[in-house]
């Protein structure tokens, strides 16, 4: 079996929220740390893609800066084929590492500098990194990544302002395309768009993989979304991994109660009739975790042991899990999920 | 058959500006009737917030009504006068919008936001507002309420706001609720949840809702019947299953048609080309021509008018009996 | 041909654009870049505009000093707002006093700008103990009045250079003492707009491509940290004007052989009680103008620029 491309081993990343120093002085206030990301492992293969998915707060926006070294881990290790890049300090001991790992960012407003015209922002990597081939121009390059994403060489000479949303994130691909990388991690990078246009870049995006052989980590809230982009899935809360499995496992044979609840809150466009029953509770705050298992307040299946132990991640069948109620087999078999059951069931 | 409780006639809003006038909303109506929920959808630029912010009365200059009805429970209410329109919120018509960061006052008590309405519009002692303040919280849900009338709204999180926003909204008993995007800022698990929560207190209280979104599976999960805007314009409203499951317009079959929906793999999404048109691009005709597979020439030449189709509407010139003809 | 088309473009957008519209339809704004314009190109042609050179010493006449206006009795048409106590025609004076005010009042800005912008992108990119260092520095001297920094400034200088470079010196001394006097103002705007920005998406891209940190932020964040710093620039024109002027009639500014207008204004002050009042009366009504008009620029700069008014 070959080398996964990325291999993350117990990531670990605190940020200090600690009160100004003089309020710790003179209050007696301790230090506090914000455990975003708390020992997630996981590999992602070449060609693949890999998918984050959780709310507000389980850490899949931190892990996904740490992988392109926005951030550096303050534990654990991050192998890109093999090379550890988490201890690497020096910003010349990453550019190897970052012409070939790029980020498409959220928000379609914020990711392009208003200033700069739009040539010069896709161009910016292919100055950078020193990459124009013998005998080409910048703006022969520019021009090319501009037809790959769906847009007009033309629109090269415009500022970002006069674009939409869907094509500001077309942009933003064709810079990220432009210091030809082997992996791209996608921070929901249609959360932002509506939803005919979602379609049209996660199309874009399928296209790109397919042509280019890129390997993607999309972090997403939307499952329906993870859905038809992921191979394998991570389902983060509370900066720890809950499950890590195919897509086709998850979510057909989802084993953590919280990635079932997830599944459940995903609307029935069907029209099956079927109430959702939803789960009460809602995220704490990563400040100040539950102790044990993170979810175990929201759970309907906790007992003493998730309220006070933490589980860890066990393969079990085709999937990871980190839940005692399944290590115990006490958690009901089947799933409950209208749309995909139904579906399934009409379907013969 | 009882009379719709809010009727919208050929509304317009516009928009001046110094290239020319915008239109936001150009010739809508619709109506709700007493107790049912009514999902507007349509994706950004659509016009449906505006719709929403006309009805209550919450344009925000320049921007205004240029033309159109709006009639509330038999009566007027477009043209009144700023006094009376603002009599008419909270007592008539409730809000529910997007950010329940900026929908509290941080400064004030929760107590004190929810006295405050229930005083201006009911009359009541203090003592009776506090009572009926604590019994509203826990009908929404929430927890402890007699220690957390106390709290500031920063004490709360995000989904427990805005169910303190669903209370401030249901607080003077409205017959009507314009709820903007309530769910979008939340966590996908606290969604169903107060979409849940507003489903089942509107049904008690027969408060009807217009329900603004561009979450369609919302709209599926909620709403009774659903109308689509596209540019300002309404192109097909309709109960919410047929709507849904036997879209009529071109453009709510290619927004079904894209969502990603589990249990239905496909290898690249169906998508529609193009984007919606800027407000001051929209061209001749039907607005969704250039974007439609099967526009014709009539589609390019002449704009749709809303034709009723069994019980629903739909504006599109492929359902008219005639349209081989220009 | 492609340098004239973009100029063509240039143009055309900065006459569609909002705020030129917001200008034009302004009267005291364009009332009042018109007299900033005047000042300026009489400022720059001054040797062609100017009837005299008032600082040519060989060229004064003693015997015309203290010559009146032109429209009272003794006026000469010579010299139209009559003469002060060397023979130095008012109106020449003040054509080449408002040049160098304007000049002083341009380099000072320039420097507390760059000064204050720098100190505010490095506070703004670093935190921690640095940005607190620059901030508290900032604050402390913003509680003293500026023209009280620039004397002090001053002062110390004068003190340190030898006294026969002094008058030499003057003008650079004076602008140092103001530029100095004027960089928190743009040093907390732009570490507060820097602020903002650093946490931009498209500033984390830029660090995704491996450019240095002080790339990213000059390329990146400064220019869009200026616009704020453009209205306090035009604003702050205002007031180094002034200050310079203040600095010179206090005889610690410019010296009187080549004299501004604050330094002609001191001149004529010692006349004024004994009838000579156009010495003082004319270079003060200059100066107060062109403060006025470059204040109203400022003012609808600021509007103009402020996007929650538009």
């Amino acid at each position: 079996m070959s080398e996964p491309l990325l291999r993350a081993n117990r990531l670990a990343h605190y940020f200090d929220v600690s009160p100004p120093w003089l309020n710790r002085v003179l209050e007696g206030k301790p230090r506090i740390s914000l455990k975003a990301v708390d020992d997630v492992s996981f590999t992602i293969d070449k060609g693949r893609t890999f998918a984050l998915v959780g709310e507000s707060g389980c850490g899949k926006s931190t892990v996904a800066r740490l992988v392109v070294r926005l951030y550096r881990p303050t534990r654990g290790t991050i192998e890109f084929e093999g090379r550890d890049i988490a201890s690497l300090k020096a910003r010349r001991d990453l550019l190897p590492y970052r012409r070939r790992v790029q980020m498409i960012f959220q928000d379609p407003y914020a990711s392009l500098n208003p200033r700069w015209r739009v040539a010069d922002i896709i161009a910016e990597p292919i100055r950078a990194f020193g990459l124009l081939g013998a005998g080409r121009t910048v703006a022969d390059t520019v021009a090319e990544l501009l037809t790959q994403v769906g847009l007009s060489p033309d629109d090269g000479a415009r500022y970002p302002h006069e674009f939409s949303g869907g094509q500001r994130q077309r942009i933003s691909i064709a810079r990220a395309l432009a210091s030809k990388p082997d992996f791209l991690v996608c921070d929901e990078p249609t959360s932002a768009l509506d939803v005919s246009v979602q379609a049209q870049i996660l199309n874009l995006m399928k296209d790109l993989q397919r042509a280019l052989g890129l390997t993607y980590l999309f972090i997403s809230h939307d499952l329906a979304v993870v859905h038809h982009m992921a191979d394998q899935v991570g389902v983060m809360y509370l900066g720890r991994l809950c499950e890590v499995a195919s897509a086709e496992a998850i979510f057909t044979r989802a084993r953590h109660p919280y990635t079932r609840l997830l599944l459940d809150t995903l609307p029935d466009l069907t029209m099956s009739g079927k109430e959702r029953v939803p789960v009460a509770g809602e995220v704490p705050s990563p400040i100040n975790p539950p102790p044990g298992c993170g979810f175990h307040p929201r759970c309907p299946f906790a007992n003493a042991r998730c309220r006070g132990e933490r589980p860890e991640l066990m393969q079990v069948d085709d999937a990871t899990v980190a839940c005692h109620g399944v290590e115990e087999g006490r958690l009901p078999q089947g799933i409950s999920f209208p749309a995909l059951a139904d579906v399934q069931g009409a379907a013969g | 058959m009882a009379a719709p409780l809010l009727q919208v006639r050929d509304l317009h809003v516009e928009f001046p500006t110094r290239r020319g006038t915008l239109v936001a909303v150009d010739g809508v109506s619709l109506h709700i009737d007493p107790g049912e929920i009514l999902g507007v959808v349509g994706e950004s630029g659509a016009g449906k917030s505006m719709t929403g912010a006309a009805i209550i009365g919450l344009l925000e200059a320049p921007g205004r009504i240029a033309g159109g009805e709006i009639i509330l429970d038999g009566r007027r209410i477009d043209d009144l006068p700023y006094e009376e329109k603002r009599r008419l919120r909270g007592k008539m018509i409730g809000a529910i919008f997007q950010d329940p960061l900026t929908s509290l006052n941080p400064l004030y008590t929760v107590e004190r936001q929810l006295v405050e309405t229930i005083r201006t519009h009911l009359d009541v002692t203090p003592a009776e507002a506090r009572e009926r303040a604590l019994s509203l919280l826990k009908e929404v849900g929430i927890p402890a309420a007699e220690e957390r009338i106390g709290h500031y709204p920063h004490q709360f999180s995000g989904g427990m706001r805005q169910r303190v926003v669903i209370a401030l909204a249901l607080c003077a008993n409205p017959r009507l609720i314009i709820a903007d995007e309530p769910t979008t800022a939340l966590d996908v698990s606290i969604q169903a949840q107060i979409m849940a929560l507003l489903k089942r207190l509107c049904r008690e209280h027969r408060t009807a809702v217009m329900l603004v979104t561009h979450d369609m599976g919302v709209i599926a999960e909620t709403a009774d019947r659903v109308a689509v805007m596209y540019a300002g314009r309404l192109v097909e409203v309709g109960p919410v299953r047929d709507v849904v499951k036997r879209p009529l317009h071109p453009y709510t079959a290619g927004l079904m048609n894209s969502i990603p929906v589990l249990g239905r793999k496909v290898e690249y999404l169906s998508q529609i080309d193009g984007a919606m048109p800027r407000l001051h691009q929209i061209p001749e005709g039907c607005a969704y021509h250039p974007r439609c597979p099967q526009a014709m020439d009539l589609c390019r030449a002449r704009r749709p008018e809303m034709m009723v189709k069994g019980p629903s509407s739909v504006a599109c010139w492929l359902h008219q009996e005639e349209a081989a003809v220009v | 041909m492609a340098v004239l088309s973009r100029v063509a473009e240039r143009w055309h957008l900065i006459v569609d654009s909002d705020v030129f519209y917001s200008f034009r339809r302004s009267p005291v704004t364009v009332g009042a870049a018109i007299i900033t314009a005047v000042y300026f190109i009489a400022a720059l042609a001054a040797p062609l505009v100017a009837p005299h050179d008032p600082y040519d010493l060989a060229s004064l006449k003693l015997l015309d000093a203290f010559t009146p206006p032109v429209w009272l009795p003794d006026g000469t048409p010579n010299y139209l707002l009559g003469t002060d106590d060397q023979g130095r025609g008012i109106l020449s004076a003040i054509i080449y006093g408002s040049r160098l005010s304007l000049w002083v009042g341009f380099v000072s800005v320039l420097f507390s700008g760059v000064l204050g912008v720098g100190l505010g992108l490095i506070a703004g990119y670093a935190g921690g103990t640095i940005d607190a260092i620059i901030m508290r520095v900032a604050e402390v001297q913003l509680t003293f009045p500026a023209i009280l920094i620039a004397l002090l400034i001053d002062g110390v200088l004068r003190g340190i250079l030898p006294v026969y470079m002094l008058e030499e010196l003057a003008m650079y001394v004076v602008i140092v003492s103001i530029g100095v006097s004027g960089w928190p103002q743009y040093a907390r705007t732009v570490r507060a707009s820097t602020i903002v920005e650093n946490s931009k998406e498209y500033v984390q891209a830029a660090h995704l491509t491996g450019i240095r940190p002080s790339m990213i932020m000059l390329r990146h964040v400064l220019p869009n940290v200026m616009g704020p710093v453009l209205v306090i620039a035009t604003i702050h024109l205002a007031i180094a004007i002034i200050n310079e002027a203040t600095l010179s009639f206090l005889g610690v500014g410019i010296p009187v052989t080549e004299p501004s207008l604050g330094t002609l204004i001191r001149i004529g002050n010692d006349f004024l009680f004994s009838g000579e009042w156009w010495i003082t009366v004319f270079p003060g009504a200059a100066l107060a103008l062109l403060v006025l008009a470059v204040n109203l620029l400022g003012d609808w700069m600021r509007d103009a620029f402020n996007p929650k008014l538009r």
